[in-house]
């Protein structure tokens, strides 16, 4: 039975809400896999799961704000902003911390302590009873089943500006990530690349939430990227194979949980997306040798 | 005649920490047009440093002027060539690819690459050699290859100064013979050329003059009279032999 | 007075010693630079136990922490495969490892029937510390830490030499006949150890923290290694007990009639002492010293 609806999500057949939550994903999908593409060009794989983890505290409180203006919380534009501006500020600590220690661990000690903040803010919530935050958990894991046809535009139209800046951007993308050094020679600043870069990775880490959920969005940007990588030889080939995979993951994944209701989206994509690497890998490095 | 030619690079008082470690003190140079300087020194000396110092690639202090200007307003007109062991050599580019990352600034943020400036980056990798690799992966490349892929680089850049980081570290013997005939060459047409080096056997017979460097300046100027046996005790301490040196 | 002795003190000493079983690996971890290993150990736990789980039918402690030990080993064994294989940067390599046990640990029990080993995704992200009170006897979790964490410490006290050899040089430990890959193994079973052991209390990511931040910390303000670890226990017990305090009793004193996530809030705590370190440290350190 489940395997029936799952086919008829995949073919868009499934009602015009699953089609349009389908079609965003597969957008969110190939967006996070070009940026992804430049991220681990760049060497910054993990830096993003900082990010995507420090958006939980900011999540909590614009709920929180918006519940105490009023509202009912669960605005999402206004979820985004705090997200966004946590999410921001743990990039940072990330950045302060590693002036000191070394990067990874700066990188693991920012994600569980924002986690941690996070967690304690979701609990506040539920203990205060204020506005409704019923379901305000799923950005955890990502959940498409109770997305808005406006949930699934915002996302459309975020990857389609990410993807949109990335191609403008590819070249001094590509040439800070290979050579900062000769890159600033050639009048490119690295460090503002670099900020660009990260805050299109922060547009794909938001407009994710709904879908992978913060906990897994690092596996959509990294594992369609170095999946591509064994495919291609060239930046643009990798980014352009990268949005590929990453959209047929997002469209697959959004499909199957659709078809499966207890099955939260997030989980579904990052498996399409191992799975893909996986054999890649298992076919690209054995006919190297 | 050389100290007559006019001086294309000036760095006075370059001084350089690392935390607490003092890695160049005080540092300076005085490059004349058209000639070819070899910056050599003990292992630590801080010459990488002092390269990258001198384009403001590093935080340090110190005043540097090219062609009469601030170097920051220089840089179009200098082409840097790092050590090769400075990027990932398994980055997703072919040669040609890398050779045209020299011409950015002709191309600019949104420009593609147009044909002249194809020919060109094609006309740098035929002066070292490389023109039959153009579409090969970089990775697939010899240590060697990598040198003159990033010597491309540069040419391809057409700049009047090359600052280059140890260009014969871990090249065959072909590939140094190729580097040295390019440098020469382009110095012979005016280009001025500096180059961190490490082999004190062949200073004499690749450069015209010579900056020996440990943390600051020890003495700089043309390897007859600056390439003494005094001056290197200077640098490496007084148990350091060599035949070559005058 | 009882209640305190009956349902804080038991999950505070829990917390306590979970934060000093990870604190202890955690500093070599970091020494060694692989602080991101924690990360990745701490996520497979729960696809681990899952594991265990379904292919034993049996929900004991010591069945699911050899599910957890065999994951870690599988996912620190795959990490260095795919690193080996493909050549890409060991951080993207643990991104697309971690991410995809995970994400099938979080499938396996929303598909199957494991929800009866009083397991569900939302314990393994924000742990269940509140839970484990003394009823009539002691929590099992309590004895079974108490012992982890001394096992640990011998351990530790056992191996010292070499591991500091292999963390400072492995090139000259291995000259000097150090088996490193047999100390860097063992060093990664300590990790999981330690992880399978908080995991219970304190969630999967919330064990990051633990890892990585106590010792960061005194990392940053110690100049010895024993001094390093004397310091980071003192930091990981600071952080269980000033975190479990300010979840339990902080809403009370403000009249709220609930509690906050003590897990959450001992990640935060750990957090904060860590940015305080930090800041203490560059002072120290500022031009003058």
């Amino acid at each position: 039975m489940t395997l029936a609806d799952i086919g008829r999500a995949l073919a868009l057949q499934a009602g015009y809400n699953a089609a349009l939550v389908s079609l965003g994903a597969a957008l969110l999908g190939a967006a996070a896999g070009a940026a992804g593409t430049f991220l681990t060009l760049r060497r910054r794989a993990l830096m993003s799961d900082a990010m995507a983890h420090a958006t939980l505290p900011g999540i909590g409180l614009a709920f929180l704000v918006m519940a105490a203006a009023g509202g009912e919380g669960r605005f999402l534009p206004g979820l985004m902003l705090g997200a966004a501006l946590t999410a921001g500020l743990g990039l940072w600590a990330v950045q302060r911390l590693a002036r000191q220690i070394h990067e990874d661990a700066a990188t693991g000690a920012v994600l569980a302590s924002f986690y941690g903040a996070g967690i304690v803010i979701l609990t506040l919530i539920q203990g205060l009873g204020v506005g409704r935050p019923a379901g305000l958990e799923t950005v955890l894991l990502g959940s498409t089943a109770g997305m808005l046809r406006a949930d699934a535009i915002v996302i459309g139209l975020g990857g389609a500006l990410v993807a949109s800046a990335l191609w403008a951007l590819r070249r001094p993308l590509a040439m800070v990530a290979f050579d900062p050094l000769h890159a600033q020679m050639m009048g490119i600043n690295p460090r503002r690349m670099d900020a660009i870069l990260m805050a299109l990775v922060l547009a794909v880490v938001l407009v994710g939430l709904n879908v992978t959920g913060l906990i897994l969005i690092v596996a959509l940007l990294v594992t369609p990227a170095v999946t591509a990588r064994l495919w291609s030889g060239t930046v643009q080939g990798v980014a352009l194979r990268a949005a590929l995979i990453g959209a047929g993951c997002g469209y697959g994944g959004a499909a199957v949980s659709a078809g499966v209701p207890d099955l939260p989206t997030g989980p579904v994509i990052v498996l399409l997306a191992t799975a893909a690497f996986a054999l890649s890998l298992v076919l690209r490095t054995r006919a190297h040798g | 005649m050389q100290s007559r030619a006019p001086i294309v690079l000036e760095a006075r008082g370059i001084t350089l920490r690392y935390g607490e470690v003092l890695a160049l003190d005080q540092a300076e140079a005085s490059i004349p047009a058209a000639s070819m300087t070899a910056i050599v020194g003990p292992n630590g000396a801080g010459k990488s440093s002092f390269l990258k110092s001198v384009l403001g690639l590093e935080p340090a202090t110190g005043t540097v002027r090219a062609f009469g200007l601030p170097v920051a307003q220089a840089l179009p007109r200098i082409a840097y060539v790092p050590q090769r062991a400075a990027v990932d050599w398994g980055f997703p580019v072919r040669v040609i690819d890398v050779v045209l990352m020299g011409t950015y600034r002709q191309t600019g943020l949104l420009g593609r690459a147009s044909a002249p400036i194809r020919a060109r980056a094609e006309a740098a990798l035929d002066r070292v050699g490389m023109a039959d690799f153009a579409s090969r992966q970089i990775g697939a490349l010899s240590g060697g290859q990598q040198q003159r892929v990033f010597l491309a680089r540069a040419l391809a850049q057409g700049a009047d100064l090359y600052l280059l980081d140890e260009p014969f570290a871990g090249v065959d013997a072909a590939t140094e013979a190729a580097i040295i005939d390019v440098l020469k060459a382009l110095r012979d047409g005016g280009a001025t050329v500096v180059a961190v080096h490490h082999d004190l056997a062949t200073v004499d017979s690749y450069f015209d003059r010579v900056l020996l460097l440990n943390r600051r300046t020890l003495a700089e100027g043309a390897v007859r009279t600056t390439f003494t046996r005094a001056n290197l005790a200077l640098a490496y301490g007084p148990a350091l032999h060599l035949d070559s040196a005058a | 007075m009882d209640e305190f002795l009956t349902l804080s003190l038991p999950p505070m000493l829990i917390a306590a010693l979970a934060a000093m079983a990870c604190a202890l690996p955690g500093n070599f971890l970091l020494l060694s630079r692989r602080a991101m290993l924690g990360d990745a150990i701490s996520h497979v736990v729960l696809p681990g136990i899952v594991a265990a789980y379904l292919l034993s039918g049996s929900g004991s402690g010591l069945v699911m922490g050899a599910g957890a030990l065999g994951a870690a080993g599988i996912a620190a064994l795959l990490i260095e495969a795919v690193t080996r294989r493909s050549g890409m940067e060991p951080g993207a390599a643990m991104a697309v490892v971690f991410t995809a046990m995970f994400a099938g640990g979080v499938v396996l029990l929303e598909t199957t029937g494991a929800s009866g080993v009083h397991l569900d995704v939302e314990h393994a992200l924000y742990g269940n510390l509140e839970s484990l009170i003394w009823l009539g006897a002691p929590p099992p979790e309590l004895l079974r830490l108490t012992l982890i964490t001394l096992g640990l410490g011998l351990a530790l006290a056992l191996v010292w030499r070499p591991l500091v050899l292999c963390t400072f040089d492995p090139v000259f430990a291995r000259s000097m006949g150090i088996p490193t890959g047999l100390v860097q193994s063992g060093l990664t079973a300590a990790t999981a150890l330690a992880a399978v052991a908080a995991f219970q209390a304190v969630g999967s990511i919330l064990t990051i923290a633990m890892l990585i931040c106590p010792a960061a910390a005194a990392r940053l303000l110690t100049r010895s290694l024993p001094a390093q670890i004397a310091a980071s226990l003192g930091f990981a017990v600071t952080a269980a007990f000033v975190g479990y305090g300010l979840a339990g009793y902080v809403p009370l004193w403000l009249g709220l009639p609930f509690t906050l996530s003590a897990s959450g809030m001992i990640a935060t705590v750990a957090g904060l002492l860590l940015g305080g370190a930090a800041l203490v440290a560059s002072h120290r350190g500022a031009p003058g010293l």
